[in-house]
């Protein structure tokens, strides 16, 4: 048994806290693709040379793979603290730049103000609210110590000493936390009726399993704050009374996994994990179970099958997974997003927390923010923000002066949102009413150089391989619905393949077995509902109106929008285009090798 | 013909030690064939005939039960694989930031189509579902690292260097 003397008496040790400056390079995916190991190795050389008295860390930001800060765009990002001063950031650093930075910031105390991050980096981060993310890539995940600095496991030391397990459901029930894996359930009401039924052994499982093409959000809190999940997981252990946890990972988060391992071993010797959690006579182990490549295994029946080491395919319902989950004992199933809300909630009390949001959706909610927009990363917003909020002022608009046309919410299981809803407030509810879904936040812009008939056959594309084939309607109803969609985007569509499409989305919904049958058809759905003209124009006019769909390609020029930069000429491989500034493009179709070069090249969507 | 013979009598006797030391450990473990797969995946880098036997037999599960678990995760191989895993990732992101002309470049470099490896062993072309690195969509990862924002042009110099430091 760990007393808490013993977590008490050893020192804190961060390398933020030492007495001399501090150098924090980003070494996310993005930013090692930018070359931020190089930044870093260069920085140690320089600061070792000059003999300064610097620690220089790496910023394991929010995650080492994903990103950080959120804001992959601007990477290589550098943080440069020196003693006395806030912290500055500069923005797109290169190895060349580190001399300078280190001479002129660090020794001679003067920012190179040229190369700080400009106005759009602190607008991405001012207009979010980052409650979740907040220790992401401010605190070394590999490292204990600088998780309970800023507070971590205080929330379980208040409800391992002060609270009982009903009183924990009660502040969960009472913030108006929902499950923020993609249904929006309840999770005060799960962990009520997990903890009624009586048995000798109860399961607790944080779902790792993001699945969803468009999110990272798990992974970056796994990878970036592991021990916030830890300390979720924990709680709602104690509130439920369960004697094993289990935390299953995606098989593509190899990092997670390893930052999770390293976290338990910590919490354990701690003393925060393992038997007699902090003196008192609650115990529960946690132990990492790999996935091994399945979309479908994030559905919670699907998934306990897995962790039995059976084919990851969800069963009937009832009885509920609270009832008879996982070996057949009561499991409560959770998401990371909705484990690492937890000790915010405890910390800073239900009537706090349900004060952000809205009336039915509490809390923030945390969004990848992806695709055609400037500012790509995570980003965590209060519920019930607009999308045009976040799609223009956090996300900076669209690049390259081309319009906004959809976002794509929730994945395979959500649906395109048109302009028209750029201003409504987002939440659970207003977002299955416009015939999206929450899903695990996944938000992709989309811009007018999009096929949107094309997105719809990539999602059942999706759905379709991913389909576990148990049930027949999900098995064979989206393999059918991708025949019709794949004929469309090839020219071959017929007049009432629309009404085709529409009554077979509805019968796959309706009998489908599981969560992922039931949403797959919402993308054609919501496609068919909002850009129903560029089904018409695919099949009556034979026309993709983006040129995405190469079987029905034109390359011809608009004479209306070239605005004769010749750029496409000076692009095209085979000399097809002719024309000048003084005389619109002309494609010579008898040369044109269909490349689609120029099509992308032009600023002004001239060819079509 | 001789030549391939030979490679296929070589696959069949199989080093079983590694595989028999991974089901030592963990035999007695509720639940444990995903686990044990992965392991021996490691190892070997695919899933042979002759090693699933073994865990069929070991684990007391019929060869069918072992096949279909290593026939429905994506994460089994029970092929041959390259030396260079080369990942193009086709999640959303990707999608709309047009990761098809990526692909359409692997394909045409090396002349293999998705799921499929050279016939040298030196590359396997890979089409998954979302790596989250969507902030710098397009992604394509090639063994274990990671390169960002590509267009087919810089992906065939990514290509270059891989098969330059073989060549």
């Amino acid at each position: 048994m760990v007393s808490r003397t013993k977590t008490k008496k050893r020192k804190a040790k961060s390398s933020g806290n030492g007495k001399g400056s501090v150098i924090s390079v980003c070494l996310g995916t993005g930013g090692i693709a930018a070359g931020g190991d190089k930044v870093f190795e260069k920085f140690k050389r320089v600061i070792k040379n000059k003999r300064l008295d610097t620690a220089i860390g790496k910023r394991v930001c929010k995650t080492a793979k994903t990103g950080c800060r959120g804001l992959c765009a601007k990477d290589v990002l550098v943080d440069v603290t020196v003693p006395g001063k806030q912290a500055l950031t500069y923005e797109r650093v290169t190895a060349e730049m580190v001399p300078q930075i280190v001479e002129d910031h660090l020794v001679n105390k003067t920012p190179v103000k040229k190369w700080l991050a400009k106005g759009d980096y602190h607008k991405f981060h001012d207009n979010q609210q980052r409650l979740i993310l907040g220790n992401c890539g401010a605190i070394d995940p590999e490292n204990i110590d600088e998780y309970t600095i800023k507070g971590g496991y205080k929330a379980l030391e208040k409800v391992l000493t002060r609270m009982s397990p009903k009183a924990v459901i009660g502040e969960i029930s009472k913030a108006g936390l929902r499950g923020r894996g993609g249904g929006g359930f309840e999770t005060g009401w799960k962990w009520e009726s997990c903890a009624k039924y009586d048995s000798d052994e109860k399961f607790i499982i944080c779902n790792g399993d993001e699945g969803d093409p468009g999110a990272f959000m798990d992974r970056s809190i796994m990878e970036g704050d592991p021990h916030v999940v830890l300390e979720g997981m924990v709680i709602g252990g104690y509130a439920i009374g369960a004697t094993t946890g289990y935390i299953y990972v995606r098989a593509e988060y190899p990092l997670a996994v390893e930052r999770l391992r390293m976290a338990i071993k910590q919490a354990e010797e701690y003393g925060y994990l393992g038997d007699n959690i902090l003196g008192s006579d609650y115990s529960l182990d946690i132990t990492i179970k790999e996935g091994a490549g399945a979309f479908v295994c994030g559905e919670s029946t699907a998934l306990q099958f897995s962790i039995e080491g059976k084919r990851g395919m969800p069963r009937t319902r009832p009885p509920q997974s609270v009832e008879s989950g996982l070996w057949n004992k009561p499991t409560c199933l959770n998401n990371v997003e909705t484990f690492a809300n937890v000790p915010v909630i405890i910390n800073r009390g239900a009537k706090w927390y349900s004060k952000i949001g809205t009336t039915k959706s509490k809390g923030t909610k945390i969004f990848a923010l992806t695709g055609n927009v400037k500012n790509t990363g995570l980003i965590e917003v209060p519920m019930g923000i607009t999308i045009r909020e976040i799609v223009f002022d956090i996300g900076g608009g669209i690049p390259k002066k081309k319009k906004f046309k959809a976002v794509q919410i929730g994945g395979p299981s959500g649906g395109c949102l048109p302009e028209s809803y750029l201003d409504k407030p987002i939440d659970f509810e207003s977002l299955l009413e416009a015939g999206a879904m929450m899903g695990s936040g996944s938000l992709v812009v989309v811009d007018e150089t999009t096929c949107m008939v094309d997105m719809a056959r990539f999602f059942l594309d999706f759905c379709a391989k991913e389909s576990c084939g148990k049930c027949p309607p999900c098995r064979v109803g989206t393999t059918l619905m991708l025949e019709i969609l794949i004929r469309i985007t090839q020219g071959e569509g017929k007049e009432e393949d629309m009404d085709v499409l529409e009554k077979m989305s509805d019968e796959i919904n309706t009998m489908s077995l599981c969560g992922l049958g039931q949403s797959a058809p919402n993308p054609v759905v919501s496609t068919l509902r909002y850009f129903r003209d560029e089904y018409i124009a695919h099949i009556r006019d034979k026309d993709c109106p983006t040129a995405t769909c190469v079987a029905l390609y034109k390359y011809t020029v608009i004479p209306d929008k070239c605005t004769k930069c010749t750029l496409c000429i000076r692009n095209c491989p085979v000399d097809a285009i002719s024309g000048s500034k003084e005389e619109v493009a002309f494609i010579d179709r008898e040369k044109c090798i269909e490349c689609n070069l120029c099509y992308e090249k032009c600023n002004f969507m001239a060819i079509k | 013909m001789a030549k391939a013979k030979k490679q296929s009598v070589k696959e069949e006797t199989v080093d079983l030690t590694m595989a028999e030391k991974i089901l030592d450990q963990y035999w007695d473990v509720e639940g444990c064939l995903i686990p044990v797969l992965q392991k021996i995946q490691n190892e070997y880098g695919y899933l042979q005939e002759p090693v699933i036997n073994l865990v069929s037999e070991r684990l007391n599960m019929s060869l069918s039960e072992v096949m279909g678990v290593a026939s429905f995760f994506a994460q089994f191989h029970l092929k041959p694989r390259g030396k260079h895993i080369i990942k193009v990732c086709t999640g959303t992101a990707c999608h709309v930031k047009k990761a098809k002309g990526l692909s359409a470049k692997v394909i045409d470099r090396l002349k293999i189509n998705a799921n499929e490896t050279t016939k040298d062993r030196m590359f396997t072309f890979e089409e998954v579902a979302c790596l989250g690195a969507c902030g710098i969509a397009p992604v394509v990862v090639v063994d274990k690292d990671v390169h960002g924002t590509l267009s087919p042009d810089k992906l065939g110099d990514v290509l270059d260097g891989y098969a330059k430091s073989y060549a």
